[in-house]
């Protein structure tokens, strides 16, 4: 182990650093002054992300620490992707929080964990490591789920992800004890170079077992009965981070486990198979269950779902552009998510309610927020010319290039339902009344979050190019 | 001579497995739930892994199984004989239990493909090569363990506390 070992890993050692100052930080803090953890975070985590991009673009890649962690440019992708999602977060959710008594000052800490943990995930080259990366990030959200003081729903929440989360983790743990049996390595490059070419009975449950394991992260269908009621229960900073980034760090280890390591065995024969039918269902159950919705926050539930099934045809595509059509959309996807949580945090905030008749006349009482939202749900929708348009179609035409046409076109539909129950919120938004609700200007730093995540998604939509490019050199890292 | 003792001590924990999902009383429970760490531990000798197993009776049944006392005797009100009630649809999980058992068994029985070592492992002091792997090619999970043990620890003195001042 060399000195450069340590260099390649700096974002992580920092962002360590950084949950274990704001833990120390936060305890020596007088009653009063605990708003500073704020800047402390963000300008923390803005010099790490900065730190990031130089790394992508001109860091010396390769495997460090012995090819246990891999040190490439599509792990800092996804490490810019979720160092930006967690200081939107903490932006639109500063007033949220200040509300909470103090000893829950601790709240950026763990979030900082999170992000630690995911990390780890989308570099690890070693199930191992992963493993440990994915529970980090999973036992911190069993905390940040139950955040919430005096609130039953927030506790329950946090129950259920902890039961349900424990066993998908034994499922997955199952999963690969089976592959450590057929290959003797945990390396993912020593499982790719072990495993036979011929598809076995064990390979097969040891694909079945690791993709329900990651399944129940990303909440694709059957996996997904949880998302609903822990994304309604859970503090709406954390909903927007458990749907945003979380899902992001599953989806790279989905990418490298499947694609790169069982590339040449099961992945072909059953994986494919499979995944198609459950990115289908997906794609069907999330949009169609999204319609009758009446909780803003759970609505956005279940169109998570559904984006999770878009994602997913990325991934079944098993080429560069389907490599780069998931990279692309996951980090438009934060934008648009985060702009509509945003918008949700505050709102819910300042009136104390989630739902969606609530939202009348927002328009009038709020013409910044009503805009936001607009913005960022015609975006998860894929109306041009917002970014969700781009990053849909790079997805879809790379699937259509590798000759399953229909998928596509289950997803072209499913997207055209989705655009009723977006607008469905939308006409509330614009045509409802809502006499009797106060107004509810937007300042500060949430207003700095809402106004940034629109322009950003106007501007993806306009000129994709730089991000594209990003996402391509991203993938050609990972797919040789 | 080691069949025997291998059949001996996983007969011991699948068997005080069932008394922990079985026993109508929680304690009684946790106590088979020691039993059955205990003969997992035994089977990790058996294998050569003289340190997991001291860790397995150390943390496991040391330490695990008597927090599971501790926090059944600070949290439980009412009559502890009928502490543990029993599910009334064990029929549906154990059609599925019973069959995923079956499936499962039949693929590890019939794969002829597990990777066995040719002889049986002989490292003398694992405590020691363990620590070496673990500060060397396993330094990130091994550091990230530590962040998240501590996270952990943080985070359930917060939530116990929320519950404290609630009341």
């Amino acid at each position: 182990m060399v000195s450069t070992d340590f260099l390649a890993i700096t974002p992580e050692i920092a962002v360590a650093v950084l949950a274990l100052l704001l833990v120390a930080v936060a305890l020596l803090l007088p009653q009063g002054a605990r708003k500073g953890l704020v800047p402390l975070n963000v300008f923390g985590l803005l010099g790490i992300l900065a730190y990031t991009v130089y790394d992508f673009f001109f860091g010396k890649m390769g495997p460090v620490f012995r090819g246990m962690y891999y040190h490439d440019q599509f792990a800092d992708f996804f490490k810019i992707l979720f160092l930006t999602a967690a200081i939107l977060v903490i932006l639109s959710s500063r007033e949220y929080i200040g509300k909470w008594p103090a000893y829950r000052g601790n709240f950026y800490a763990l979030l900082t964990a999170a992000i630690l943990g995911m990390m780890i995930m989308a570099s690890s080259a070693d199930l191992l490591t992963f493993y440990v990366g994915l529970e980090l990030m999973t036992i911190t959200f069993y905390i940040l789920v139950g955040y919430l003081p005096h609130d039953g729903r927030s506790s329950e929440a946090g129950i259920k992800y902890l039961v349900l989360g424990a066993s998908s983790s034994a499922i997955l743990l199952y999963g690969i004890s089976f592959i450590y049996g057929l290959t003797g390595s945990t390396q993912l490059s020593g499982i790719g170079a072990q495993l036979g070419s011929s598809l076995t009975p064990p390979i097969i449950l040891a694909t079945v077992f690791l993709l329900a394991g990651l399944g129940f992260k990303i909440s694709l269908v059957p996996f997904h009965m949880w998302a609903p009621d822990i994304y309604e229960g859970a503090p709406t900073p954390v909903t927007a981070f458990l749907a945003v980034a979380s899902k992001a760090a599953a989806f790279a280890a989905v990418i490298r486990i499947y694609l790169v390591t069982l590339e040449h065995q099961s992945f072909v024969q059953t994986g494919v198979a499979l995944l198609l039918i459950l990115a289908a269902l997906t794609m069907i159950v999330g949009n169609l269950v999204a319609i009758p919705q009446k909780n803003i926050k759970r609505l956005l539930a279940f169109s998570s779902i559904a984006q999770a099934g878009y994602l997913m045809v990325g991934v079944i595509a098993e080429s560069v552009a389907g490599v780069k059509g998931v990279l692309f959309y996951a980090m438009i996807y934060v934008f648009a998510n985060m702009g509509a949580f945003a918008v949700a945090t505050y709102v819910g905030q300042a009136q104390g309610s989630d739902e969606i008749r609530d939202y009348a006349g927002l328009a009038r009482r709020s013409p910044l927020a009503a805009a936001v939202m607009t913005a960022s749900v015609l975006s998860l929708a894929g109306i041009p010319p917002l970014a969700g348009f781009v990053g849909k179609f790079y997805l879809f035409s790379a699937v259509i290039h590798q000759g399953y046409t229909w998928i596509a076109y289950v997803g072209f539909v499913m997207s055209m339902v989705s655009v009723y129950y977006y607008l469905s919120v939308v006409k509330v938004m614009y045509l409802g009344e809502g006499a009797d609700l106060p107004d509810i200007p937007v300042h500060g730093a949430a207003k700095f979050t809402m106004v940034f995540t629109m322009l950003i998604t106007l501007f993806i939509g306009l000129y994709p190019t730089p991000l594209a490019q990003m996402a391509i050199s991203a993938a050609t890292s990972l797919v040789k | 001579m080691s069949t025997v003792v291998f059949f001996i001590f996983a007969i011991l924990a699948v068997a005080s497995a069932w008394g922990v999902v079985t026993s109508k009383n929680i304690v009684h429970s946790a106590f088979f739930l020691a039993l059955t760490f205990v003969g997992v531990a035994a089977l990790y000798v058996l294998l050569n892994a003289d340190f997991i197993a001291a860790v397995q009776i150390l943390v496991y049944t040391g330490a695990v199984s008597i927090m599971v006392v501790f926090a059944v005797m600070l949290t439980l009100r009412g009559d502890v004989r009928e502490s543990s009630e029993e599910n009334r649809k064990w029929g549906w999980g154990l059609f599925t239990a019973g069959l995923l058992f079956v499936v499962i068994a039949l693929v590890i029985l019939t794969n002829t493909d597990w990777r066995i070592l040719a002889g049986p492992w002989t490292v003398q002091n694992t405590a020691a090569s363990l620590s070496k792997l673990l500060l060397t090619s396993y330094m990130i999970p091994f550091e990230a363990s530590a962040i998240l043990l501590t996270i952990a620890l943080i985070g359930a003195v917060i939530l116990a506390k929320g519950v404290k001042e609630d009341k």
